[in-house]
């Protein structure tokens, strides 16, 4: 019978269905960072239980790292005891972690993919929403809490619900200056930060099927905002070329093996959805947000709408009626799980080439792993950032969550490539948080408040 | 960490949290992760809302001692963290009757004990109204049936069947169950291609 991606995933890893009803499923890679997993480990100590498959899990440090200076001990004395509680809960378990000393390290969701750690077909789990990334190589990828991250420690297992499914399909070219982020943001716009609630969302259609992985990540990270736990994209040619390689994938003729797999556990053709829902890309124009919440964002070219009494008005400073293009901003951020790969750097880099950030804009570019930064300094990206005026940081979650030096200051407007505009979350109760596209951040940058980038664009050759 | 034992019937005062889509950074701002337990997080809960809003409902003396919170739709929505569940439980909420939650916020709270009821949005309403206006009205929460009541208000909520059965069952902590075969997890883990190196 016909099924999708995620039907065939799921009931190659159900284990039993459980007296409670809920499907046991087992988890194919278990990604673990040092936020939400200290208790976990604690609880597993408490009840002496043992790491049931250490060598499915692998951890690194992102979210509390400095992003300027990355030498231990880190000043923050609470970030350096959650980074010394990993090392020592990884090394009892004989868990293979990456510090910032070493070469891997990055942003969970940056470097599951680039190590060839996230394949097709794999159920993965880590104690982070924004785990959905994943679903990009044609992973079931779930964001989990820590008590679950402690289900996943003991027994490899999840206790879940299925999900239903909703196919998206996105057609139609995307025009000069509009990105995977522009794409996603659109979707969220339409099915509502809650639309996708009890959903898993499978991304299809040309405009996908034509995209690079880093892309399809940017689409998938951000499944979260619009209410979908899991996110995902049908292997293909695109996905095997990119796995090749990788120091995780398998290799030689074990690869072409696992191919073959990958091909058959893609939705087939005539696969049934629970909904379908289409999108025209060439529609789609640079797209920012103007609110609170990742589902309120306005083409450039749009007026803004929506009720006056919405907190999110007051709270940003607009009006309804208002455009965001001529905003002032202070801070431009360019990096995160959603944003902070070697291409998103690239396409920044060409608005920024020869030019200069505004005098009054704290701009920084912060890698998403290591390994995206040795690319970028070895295309000599490191120089035009640096040459424009940007702060070159090193890699890490850095500012789009307040958990680390990077944090907006007092009512400061950030042009930020990250995935959550919400109150308060670059750190700063009353910051504010515009999302964009990384080569809209870097116009603004260099205009000092949001422009539409295919202005400056005219002047970059393709 | 105390044994799950059956949760049947939840009852206390109100406290109720307009506004759609409140997210866990706002239940829990990200600097108060920092931190490697969930130890003392009760301080915390909505502190940068409360800080700007002195009439913030968890300011209110007039709410002080409830344990059921009254909210509105897609709560909890956001980072997964399971700081902001742990916050609210902390701080002394047992049960969350609302529109509707995140998925994510809602199964955190499920492993720590803490059902969260959904109903229609005018029974909310209702509901954080008579709490607004009786501020010492106790809420009453049937977990099998879903029937909240509350002074003359009653009404009929949901929460998924696996999670109404775990919490009725007393397994709503499901570390024990998943671990209770064993050699089932094994077998399935063999079989995937990618585990035997295809």
């Amino acid at each position: 019978m016909a099924a999708t991606l995620f039907q065939k995933v799921w009931d190659a890893h159900t284990v039993r269905v459980l007296p409670s009803g809920q499907t046991q499923l087992f988890v194919g890679l278990h990604l673990v960072h040092e936020v939400t997993t200290p208790q976990a480990f604690d609880m597993m100590r408490q009840h002496g239980w043992r790491v049931a498959f250490p060598e499915r899990t692998f951890a690194t440090i992102d979210h509390i790292v400095p992003t300027r200076a990355q030498q231990r001990p880190f000043l923050d004395v609470m970030a350096e005891e959650m980074a010394t509680s990993l090392e020592r809960n990884c090394r009892d378990a004989g868990i293979p972690l990456w510090t910032p000393e070493q070469d891997e390290q990055g942003i969970v969701h940056v470097i599951g993919p680039e190590l060839g750690l996230t394949q097709p077909g794999m159920t993965i789990a880590c104690g982070d929403s924004h785990t959905s990334t994943h679903g990009a190589l044609g992973a079931i990828a779930f964001g989990i809490g820590t008590s679950q991250v402690r289900d996943v420690l003991a027994s490899q297992c999840l206790a879940l619900d299925p999900l239903k499914v909703r196919r998206i399909d996105v057609t139609g070219s995307l025009t000069r200056g509009v990105y995977a982020k522009d794409v996603i943001l659109t979707i969220i716009r339409r099915l509502g930060v809650q639309g996708g609630v009890g959903f898993a969302y499978e991304y299809g259609g040309p405009t996908i099927d034509a995209m690079t992985l880093d892309e399809r990540m940017t689409i998938c990270n951000m499944s979260i905002e619009g209410g979908a736990r899991v996110g995902y994209v049908n292997p293909d040619d695109t996905t095997f070329a990119y796995l090749r390689g990788r120091p995780f994938a398998p290799q030689g003729a074990a690869f072409d093996r696992a191919v073959a797999w990958w091909r058959q556990i893609a939705s087939d053709r005539n696969a049934v959805y629970d909904e379908r829902v289409s999108v025209d890309a060439t529609r789609i124009e640079p797209t920012v947000t103007w609110g609170i919440n990742p589902g309120q964002s306005v083409g450039v070219s749009e007026a803004i709408e929506g009720d006056p009494h919405d907190e999110a008005f007051a709270f940003m400073g607009f009006r309804p009626g208002a455009r965001v293009t001529g905003t002032k901003i202070d801070v431009a951020f360019i990096g995160s799980c959603t944003n902070g790969r070697l291409s998103d750097l690239e396409e920044a880099a060409r608005i920024v080439r020869g030019s200069r950030v505004a005098p009054h804009v704290k701009a920084l570019v912060v890698p998403g792993s290591k390994s995206v930064s040795r690319a970028a300094e070895a295309r000599g990206l490191d120089r035009v950032f640096m040459d424009a005026g940007f702060e070159w940081r090193g890699a890490g979650c850095s500012m789009c969550l307040g958990m680390n030096p990077d944090r907006l200051e007092g009512q400061q407007t950030c042009a930020s490539s990250s995935n959550r505009n919400f109150k308060g979350r670059q750190g700063s109760p009353t910051g504010r948080t515009l999302l964009m596209s990384p080569a809209m951040v870097a116009a603004a940058a260099i205009a000092g408040e949001v422009v539409d980038v295919r202005t400056m664009l005219e002047e970059v050759p393709a | 960490m105390t044994q799950p034992s059956a949760i049947t019937h939840i009852e206390g005062r109100g406290l109720p949290i307009r506004g759609h889509d409140i997210d866990t950074d706002r239940i829990m701002p990200a600097r108060f992760l920092v931190a490697v337990s969930f130890e003392g997080l009760e301080r915390h809960v909505f502190e940068d809302d409360r800080k700007a809003d002195p009439s913030h409902p968890f300011n209110d003396p007039r709410y002080r001692g409830a344990s059921i919170l009254v909210v509105n739709a897609n709560f909890g929505c956001g980072s997964s963290r399971e700081h902001a569940p742990q916050g609210l439980a902390r701080f002394g909420i047992r049960a969350i009757v609302g529109e509707s939650f995140s998925e994510i916020f809602r199964g955190n709270a499920a492993m720590m004990g803490m059902p969260c009821f959904a109903a229609a949005r005018e029974s909310i309403d209702s509901l954080q109204e008579l709490i607004e206006q009786t501020p010492g009205v106790t809420i009453a929460a049937d977990v099998a049936s879903g029937e909240i009541s509350a002074g003359s208000l009653h009404f009929t909520a949901t929460l998924p069947p696996a999670l109404a059965d775990a919490f009725v069952s007393g397994q709503w902590n499901p570390t024990a169950m998943l671990l209770d075969r064993f050699d089932e997890v094994r077998a399935v883990a063999a079989r995937l291609p990618y585990i035997s190196g295809f």
